[in-house]
């Protein structure tokens, strides 16, 4: 243990010259490495080449230079622990820590240290009840929205009736895959389907059993919560048994192009949710000149414009809308993550604000309030084209059901309350 | 020069097989001791107490309790990351089921529910050794996880499946929870693996220890002379479990704060103790120590030099980190076959003669 404290003392040293003056500090908890690599690397990409472009281009957010933290955590949430530790210090404004275990590790640790959480369309979907969660953010949709969007859709595709058809859910068996499950036996119930789910362990490269359930009981539709290299598997999988594709919808997390391209032609007519647009953006041609001609591209610069790429880069976007929102809002370029918070709480994203920053109709337009930090949860579908190697939205914008989900997230938000003694109520301060 | 007996005299048979017989050796458990207890607490910070110390303590009592079963009685268990998460789903049973009870006692109790299922699973090892039983505890390894996943009461039925620690008091102080100081989270592993290593360096040394070395060397000829192997290798199974079954809890309860039990408690983590006693020393008290700073720290140490004082990518670094890592195993192994604690005895050997060897 001596040992212990003299590189303790050593390493104190080390870090504190490493760190510098007064930015924006945003850390980017990414995972470039492990079974969700695939998932993890553009996403990163995406979030910080649009913080680079900003730098580049307009000097940062408001005047103020942005100083991006990347972490590795391998998914994984010790790793996710340590990073959230050494980054805290150095005044980190938001935290987006692109997975549910780390995002349930830091909600409460957060709080306690007044750092806002955004969430995008992953984490804690009770988080959305902004009452219970002060400092917790899940615009602009959540997993429950998710289940609602497929189901809609199930239902805008067989006219209107869902009764007596079987539906399955392919899920990784995580705090993430859990999520939908409450929301989808709720609504079970409401249209008369039979809902099953089929757990699929950590990592998800063994999927054989589940399946064989699959092809023995024949549903007619199969959703999937699956992330890494869970997606890629069960796409061959599906393929293998020759479940027909088009019946086969997975959520916004298993639908990028790396999932579908090792299953070949055979993934041809897959679906997947998206909560954003996909499609060349001219916000692309921007990063394009003043990050990546500079040589300063993230990784090795070949997921531009990739779904999980857009996604990363939208991600970085609001937060930057809710950075530049909290500057507005207490009049300072240098703020804090408190403001931030109120930023986020202020956050309203209109359709002309996309199409002013390059993305136009990017994501749907919302706005959060403090009761509701969830933002309007819409979402689209899209559809693998394996002849053309792309992405094609079918679909516009869905609507969740927010009376199904709305009751389900005041129940979990409560019981979250009383567990940790909370009440609800606004930040004031 | 150091760790010299000359001059160090004993008139009493206790003072004959103390832990530390060498006075140099004593006066440096104290120090660090001292140390560990009243200095540390009070420079410490958020960063290293999450990051460094109390992953390490925590890990160590795991190892502590591995090596008791494997380094001292021989019985190769690869189901540790469940044993741990028994002790983690027993604490926040008990957490959620009975608030008013002191943490503490919760943790403890943690621990003895482990050592009861840890048993009930050593019960193979009666019947089967070596490779055998190490795949029979692999079936435990496997079973409790997909137990604590599947059974909705283990988690009281939340959403997610994830289950979160409570804040809980001692002495009004918050030791689990978000509002938790690190002082506080280090305290409370510092004393479950100051008391841990005090009980198994005794239990190891005593009539217990000498049962489960004797059944390690050779179960034969030990039941030739009288040993029980049911009662050797059931306590052994039993102990070691209560050990593995508190660091669970702690891992759960004061570290992570939020567990989900396949990431959390998977193979990987069976492994990672079980690297942590083969790379410190199997048999050894301060083996489970060194192998619980090696593989703690090491990463840790890496990923700060690589990212914050080189500026390399993260990525490459993570990637870097497992090529090291698994390098100074084999290097280690290569060299020290018995481990750390074995380099540490040579190294004592050396000191004693410096500067003037033969």
């Amino acid at each position: 243990m001596k040992l212990q404290t003299l590189t303790a003392v050593a390493l104190s040293t080390a870090l504190v010259s490493g760190s510098a003056l007064a930015d924006l500090v945003i850390p980017d908890l990414s995972y470039r490495t492990g079974p969700y690599a695939a998932g993890g690397t553009p996403f990163s990409d995406g979030f910080q080449d649009y913080l680079k472009m900003l730098n580049a281009r307009d000097g940062g957010i408001g005047g103020e230079e942005i100083r991006i933290l990347e972490c590795e955590t391998g998914y994984n949430t010790e790793k996710g622990v340590e990073c959230y530790e050494s980054t805290k210090g150095e005044g980190a404004l938001i935290y987006q820590p692109l997975s549910t275990g780390i995002t349930y590790q830091l909600i409460p640790k957060a709080t306690a240290d007044q750092i806002p959480l955004h969430t995008m369309g992953y984490g804690r979907t009770s988080a959305s009840n902004g009452e219970v969660f002060n400092w917790v953010f899940n615009y602009p949709a959540n997993y429950w929205d998710a289940a609602g969007v497929i189901v809609n859709y199930l239902l805008d595709e067989n006219s209107g009736d869902l009764k007596d058809k079987d539906i399955a859910l392919v899920y990784h068996n995580s705090a993430y895959g859990k999520e939908p499950i409450r929301t989808l036996e709720a609504l079970a119930e409401i249209h008369g389907f039979n809902f099953k789910p089929i757990a699929v362990d950590h990592p998800g490269q063994e999927q054989k059993s589940q399946w064989l359930q699959i092809r023995r009981e024949r549903p007619d539709y199969v959703l999937m919560w699956g992330w890494g290299v869970m997606n890629q598997v069960a796409i061959q999988e599906a393929a293998n048994i020759g479940f027909p594709m088009e019946n086969f919808i997975g959520n916004w997390w298993s639908g990028a192009e790396h999932d579908v391209t090792p299953a070949g032609a055979a993934a041809n007519g897959y679906k997947s949710l998206n909560m954003n647009r996909i499609g060349d953006l001219p916000v692309f041609a921007e990063i394009k000149k003043h990050v990546h001609e500079e040589g300063n591209a993230s990784g090795d610069g070949s997921n531009l414009g990739t779904v999980l790429y857009t996604r990363g880069m939208y991600a970085a976007m609001l937060a930057q809308e809710a950075i530049a929102k909290a500057q507005e809002i207490h009049g300072v370029a240098d703020v804090t993550p408190v403001m931030v918070r109120d930023g986020m709480e202020a956050l309203a994203i209109s359709a002309d604000r996309m199409t002013e920053l390059g993305m136009e109709n990017i994501g749907p337009e919302f706005s959060v309030s403090c009761e509701d930090h969830g933002g309007s949860g819409l979402g689209i579908v899209q559809q693998w084209d394996a002849g053309e190697g792309k992405w094609v939205a079918l679909t516009d914008y869905i609507e969740p059901n927010d009376d199904v989900t709305g009751p389900l997230i005041d129940e979990d938000s409560a019981a979250f309350a009383k567990e940790a003694g909370i009440t609800p109520g606004c930040y004031a301060g | 020069m150091f760790y010299r007996e000359a001059g160090d005299f004993k008139t009493s048979y206790e003072a004959d097989s103390q832990t530390f017989p060498i006075a140099f050796d004593r006066y440096r458990y104290w120090f660090v001791l001292a140390v560990a207890f009243l200095v540390i607490p009070f420079v410490i910070n958020d960063y290293w107490a999450n990051a460094l110390l109390i992953p390490f303590l925590i890990y160590a009592i795991a190892a502590i309790g591995l090596n008791i079963l494997t380094g001292y009685c021989g019985q190769v268990s690869l189901g540790t990351g469940a044993f741990m998460a028994v002790g983690a789903y027993a604490c926040y049973k008990l957490m959620t089921a009975f608030p008013e009870i002191n943490i503490l006692l919760h943790i403890l109790l943690s621990g003895v529910v482990t050592a009861v299922v840890g048993a009930a699973f050593g019960l193979p090892s009666l019947r089967i050794k070596g490779f055998y039983l190490a795949v029979a505890t692999l079936a435990a390894q496997f079973f409790l996880v997909w137990l604590f996943n599947k059974v909705p009461w283990f988690y009281n039925n939340s959403a997610s499946g994830q289950i979160s620690a409570p804040e809980r008091f001692v002495f009004d102080i918050a030791v689990t929870g978000p509002n938790t100081k690190a002082w506080a989270a280090y305290l409370v592993c510092l004393v479950f693996v100051t008391l841990s290593a005090i009980v198994a360096r005794n239990l190891t040394r005593g009539s217990m220890g000498r049962r489960w070395m004797a059944i390690r060397d050779m179960d034969i000829a030990a039941e030739i002379i009288g040993v029980n192997p049911l009662k050797a290798k059931l306590s052994a199974f039993a102990v070691s479990s209560f050990f593995v079954g508190i660091s669970g809890a702690l891992f759960f309860a004061v570290y992570l704060g939020a567990v989900e039990v396949g990431e959390v408690f998977g193979i990987n983590k069976s492994f990672l103790v079980l690297f942590m006693i083969i790379i410190g020393g199997l048999g050894s008290i301060f083996g489970a120590f060194a192998g619980a700073a090696f593989l703690v720290c090491l990463p840790v140490v890496l990923k700060v030099i690589g990212v914050d004082l080189f500026g390399w990518p993260p990525d490459l670094v993570a990637h870097f980190q497992l090529v090291i890592i698994g390098l100074l195993i084999m290097f280690f192994l290569i060299k020290e076959p018995h481990g750390l604690a074995q380099l540490w005895r040579v190294a004592k050997e050396k000191l004693r003669l410096w500067p003037f060897p033969y």
